[in-house]
């Protein structure tokens, strides 16, 4: 019991990054209609940002604002420079910017900081949380940290004008305009904001993945994985599906024999193309029905 | 009487197809002026290229300013408030989410709560639904949202597209009714084009008929539901 009860807990900490991942995946696909393959290694980037910053000596909090502020400056100007040409292109033209952007940033990443895995600190600490011994202070802390974000986005979105008026430029983008809302920067402005949701999921996986360029692959396909069981339609359901795939992640590979470490990622693969299978729009999705 | 509107030589076009051929038209400040036309004549168009949705040559100006060439949702804060075909209702939000969209780029946060209540009194059903999802009222409902919603712009100029579309014929008297007062009372002049030519021509002081992407008859809309000639001709009833 003890073994389950410690697994579902580590599986909601990880669960909580991949929530974060998904959220992120989401809030571009609701803005812009495609997916942005490039969302795990943007938040690498932000994340070896922060590790640069604290090399130089800034405090971790410090390190961590500040990247999650130039994460958000970065967002928007990947929008405005890269994707607002493309808004009008057709899907692959996007799909190939996407790539394009991947390749860009993560070579980078390897160029000015090199490919050797790095430690990641954590201002947590990993003593046991509280003096259980069923979870650590820094699985705690990321809990802790994405529960925090998501009820401030929460409350961005649904009691603030600003959050009213993203809402209805991705719900009805000509009514939106028509109302008065510049819905161009809307778009810019959900890209900084997926952008630094992001960079908190990267700082927060760091310390358990370790600091290298290629350190969000596995992490971004459990964020798709997990956007696509909650629906890509559905913040909510973005962040519902992040949790149950960290936590089915961990049982399968704990219960299912053979499964163990190595199979876990093809486990969320799986778990992608049956929700595709039996459920489309994923758990909370709607189903867009689109003229033609 | 001041001009409000004046749209003078007015082409737009769908990609290489022109809809519009030249098409001049005036609306005074305070009137509520009807667009009237079958299907396809461009009264949609017309709307649409006064807030710059298609791609339009010729001289639009609103209170002698010229409109042309800036963004829809610029236009917008000149005060004119366009209520699209199929209502564009933010289906996923709710009905007080709608209203308060309508006066987002108003900063009186007090004026925006008293203007909410001036709205559920004058739609007295929006106010037992303000929580509801938007999507979920019926088509006359939405329609009276969309009205709503434009009037929280607190406009100077209104713009309706086809707004009895789909509505029960007792559903548009209120309707009509309704917009009737708007023009009166609260000063809000207003653009309609109609489908429904017979009750726009009771409810509007001026009209012009457009066939084919040009104005073919203006006039006193008293004079044009009177005159049989061109009540058969053009307005087919």
């Amino acid at each position: 019991m003890e073994l389950f009860t410690n697994q579902v807990l580590a599986g909601i900490a990880t669960g909580a990054i991949y929530a974060c991942m998904a959220l992120a995946v989401v809030m571009i696909y609701q803005a812009i209609d495609h997916l942005n393959f490039a969302q795990g290694e943007m938040a690498m980037f932000s994340t070896f940002i922060s590790w640069q910053l604290m090399q130089w000596g800034v405090p971790y909090w410090g390190a961590f604002i500040i990247a999650l502020v130039l994460s958000f400056v970065g967002g928007i100007a990947i929008e405005r420079i890269l994707f607002k040409p493309l808004a009008k292109a057709p899907i692959l033209t996007n799909v190939a910017g996407f790539i394009a952007l991947y390749a860009i940033i993560n070579s980078s990443a390897g160029l000015i900081w090199d490919f050797t895995i790095k430690q990641y600190p954590t201002p947590f600490g990993s003593s046991p949380f509280l003096g259980s011994q069923l979870i650590s202070t820094h699985q705690a802390g990321m809990i802790g940290v994405t529960v925090l974000l998501l009820i401030a986005l929460y409350f961005f979105f649904q009691y603030t004008r600003i959050g009213l008026a993203m809402r209805a430029a991705a719900s009805v983008p000509e009514s939106a305009r028509l109302v008065g809302i510049n819905t161009s920067w809307m778009i810019a402005l959900g890209w900084g904001m997926a952008s630094a949701i992001g960079a908190i999921a990267g700082m927060l996986i760091a310390p358990v993945v370790f600091l290298e360029p290629n350190m969000m692959g596995g992490v971004l396909i459990y964020g798709f994985a997990a956007a696509v069981l909650g629906g890509l339609t559905s913040p909510f359901g973005a962040v519902v599906g992040g949790f149950l795939v960290g936590i089915f992640e961990n049982l399968a590979g704990t219960y299912i024999p053979g499964v163990g470490n190595e199979l876990k990622l093809p486990i969320a693969l799986a778990l992608i193309i049956s929700v595709l299978v039996v459920k489309p729009a994923g758990l909370f999705g709607r189903h867009i029905v689109k003229r033609v | 009487m001041t001009t409000l509107l004046n749209v003078k030589d007015l082409r737009a076009y769908y990609g290489q197809v022109q809809a519009l051929h030249g098409l001049s038209f005036s609306l005074n400040e305070g009137s509520l002026t009807t667009l009237l036309g079958a299907n396809g004549a461009g009264k949609t168009t017309t709307l649409r290229a006064i807030c710059n949705m298609v791609r339009s040559t010729g001289g639009i100006e609103f209170d002698g300013k010229p409109l042309n060439h800036r963004s829809t949702e610029s236009i917008v804060r000149f005060g004119i408030a366009h209520v699209p075909q199929g209502r564009g209702t933010f289906t996923t939000m709710t009905v007080e989410e709608n209203l308060q969209l309508g006066a987002i780029t108003r900063k009186d946060n007090a004026g925006i709560v008293s203007d909410i209540e001036r709205m559920y009194a004058h739609f007295p059903v929006l106010k037992q639904r303000h929580t509801q999802q938007a999507g979920t009222l019926s088509g006359g409902e939405q329609q009276m949202l969309a009205v709503a919603r434009a009037l929280m712009l607190r406009p100077r100029l209104m713009l309706l597209d086809e707004p009895s579309f789909g509505l029960a014929p007792l559903v548009v008297r209120d309707l009509f009714g309704i917009l009737g007062k708007i023009n009166r009372e609260d000063k809000v002049s207003i653009l309609v084009v109609e489908q429904n030519a017979q009750l726009a021509l009771e409810l509007a002081d001026q009209a012009y008929v457009i066939e084919t992407g040009r104005i073919v008859m203006s006039g006193n809309a008293k004079d044009i539901a009177n005159n049989e000639e061109i009540r058969k001709s053009y307005l087919g009833y």
